[in-house]
């Protein structure tokens, strides 16, 4: 529907290349690029597989794996009315709580580590409750990876989400609200899959970062092989005295993310 | 709504200006003097800050600047090429990773030892009396990484004790395991003495038998990735000297 006015767009004669966006562009790309072609020409390929065979690496990537869909899976559940919340209501703070909600973007992941800590620790603001009713503390458990990771990857989703809804063609909405749908059967039947596109886009960054997550989950969720040792944590520690494996754990968590994304695109996400 | 919609954007380049303003603020301040750049292990985190301070105090223009991290994590950015005059290790096994690649300048000297103590919270409210304690059931420990010295001694000091332990994390440094402890977040975690000496009342420290038998020696050198190689040899020599030892003893290390 909102496809049909860019296609128009898309259509008309282009007037030539602008060699200001090109050449910028080549050199973002080479920058972004680069590292990459250095992991892999430098990888010891030989020892890729010797690596794979190491149950240790398999473990961690399975806790990657889970610990980034179930934090991806928070995120959407959460993240989606979050966003509708900040882009169609119109409530005083607003802008404060759009701030507030994104801060983890910039917040150092160490740092958003500790908060969590003060938050949903076992001495805690949340977690002190939590700890004396039933004896769980999140810290050093899988559940809090995921709790990290959540925390550090679902602000990408809001914000990708919520840029969708604000550039959406509200007339749909209201011409289905004018219809008598109410405001649930309106979100569902025509909000939701105009938002698709967005939305796919918003999950795949968001995952990605979860997956990526080092810092807040190194500090809120410890270091332990098969509980909450992630890939990125198990990379780390190969780099301080095997700098070679630590290479092979990187190419094993790339490949195995960029072959989950391009399945994933060419399943569903018509992007 | 426009004035919301900026926000954003706004947050983002006011941190892209904090941290500019940071990095070029430090290399300023730099130029016009000599420096020494030291590594050195976070279990000297205290005690080389304090030295430093005097080291700097007696030698006018000289400006030491300190990085603190387990002491893998510095060999390995030593020798990924970071521009270092001194290092020091909480242990020579992570000393060597240095000297081996041939990035040492002049011979390694011990400078302190430091032995393990138990971290728990202060008071000690699950009565922990020994290695055993820390491996009961219910009782979170916290451990370094065995790449990292603390948690090699710490190996050690367990298998001395025939105490299989259950940790539920292992940090990447000594100063993690002491967080972890400090925020009430673990009951127990294997922490060097002079640890708990600095963190003044934040733990209490469990003196333990088996730690005389996983004593850390702590060693440094020179390194050739730096610059200011006679400013380092006469850092070092301060380190060794009386003053030196009485900071470091007076934060809870043995003498060398």
């Amino acid at each position: 529907m909102a496809l049909t006015a860019e296609r128009a767009r898309n259509d008309r004669r282009t007037a030539g290349v602008p060699l200001g966006l090109v050449l910028p562009a080549l050199l973002g790309a080479a920058f972004l690029v680069l590292p990459l072609v250095g992991l892999l020409i430098r990888a010891p390929w030989s020892h890729v597989v010797a690596e794979l065979r190491g149950s240790d690496v398999l473990t961690a990537l399975r806790l990657s794996l889970t610990t980034a869909s179930i934090a991806t899976a928070i995120s959407v559940v959460f993240g989606v009315p979050l966003a509708w919340v900040l882009a169609r209501l119109d409530f005083p703070g607003r802008g404060l709580l759009r701030a507030l909600v994104t801060l983890p973007l910039v917040l150092p992941p160490v740092v958003g580590g500790v908060a969590l800590f003060l938050a949903f620790g076992r001495a805690g603001v949340l977690g002190q409750g939590l700890y004396a009713l039933t004896g769980f503390s999140l810290p050093f458990t899988t559940a809090g990876v995921v709790v990290a990771e959540a925390f550090v990857a679902m602000p990408f989703l809001v914000v990708s989400v919520e840029g969708t809804l604000r550039a959406m063609d509200r007339r749909y909405e209201e011409a289905a609200a004018t219809l008598g749908a109410s405001g649930w059967f309106a979100f569902t039947r025509v909000t939701l899959p105009m938002l698709a596109p967005g939305l796919a886009a918003g999950t795949v960054l968001c995952w990605a970062r979860a997956l990526g997550e080092f810092g807040a989950t190194i500090t809120f969720a410890g270091n332990f092989p098969g509980t909450t040792q992630t890939m990125p944590l198990a990379i780390y520690l190969a780099l301080q005295h095997d700098p070679e494996a630590a290479v092979v754990l990187s190419l094993v968590l790339l490949l195995v993310s960029v072959a989950i994304l391009a399945g994933l695109r060419d399943r569903w996400l018509r992007v | 709504m426009r004035a919301a919609r900026t926000s954003i954007p706004v947050l983002l380049a006011a941190a892209v200006v904090l941290t500019g303003c940071n990095s070029s603020a430090a290399g300023k301040s730099a130029t016009p003097k000599r420096t020494v750049v030291v590594f050195a292990a976070a279990s000297l985190k205290e005690s080389f800050t304090a030295i430093a301070k005097q080291y700097e105090a007696k030698h006018a223009g000289v400006t030491v600047k300190l990085n603190f991290a387990g002491s893998d994590t510095l060999a390995a950015s030593i020798n990924a090429g970071a521009p270092v005059d001194v290092f020091a290790a909480a242990s020579p096994k992570t000393l060597a990773i240095v000297t081996d690649a041939k990035h040492g300048k002049g011979e390694p000297a011990t400078f302190a030892r430091n032995q393990l103590e138990i971290a728990v919270a202060p008071g000690n409210p699950k009565h922990v009396a020994g290695l055993t304690d820390t491996a009961k059931a219910g009782t979170k420990l916290v451990l370094c990484a065995a790449t990292v010295p603390c948690g090699a001694a710490a190996q050690k000091a367990y298998a001395a004790a025939g105490v299989q332990p259950k940790p539920v994390s292992f940090e990447l440094d000594v100063k993690s395991v002491l967080n972890k402890v400090e925020l009430g977040e673990a009951d127990a975690g294997l922490v060097y003495v002079s640890d708990v000496k600095t963190a003044g009342g934040k733990v209490d420290g469990i003196a333990f038998p088996e730690s005389a038998k996983a004593i850390a020696t702590y060693p440094i050198v020179g390194v050739d990735t730096g610059k200011d190689s006679a400013d380092g040899k006469a850092f070092i020599a301060y380190v060794l000297s009386p003053a030196g030892q009485q900071v470091l003893t007076g934060n809870g290390f043995l003498s060398s």
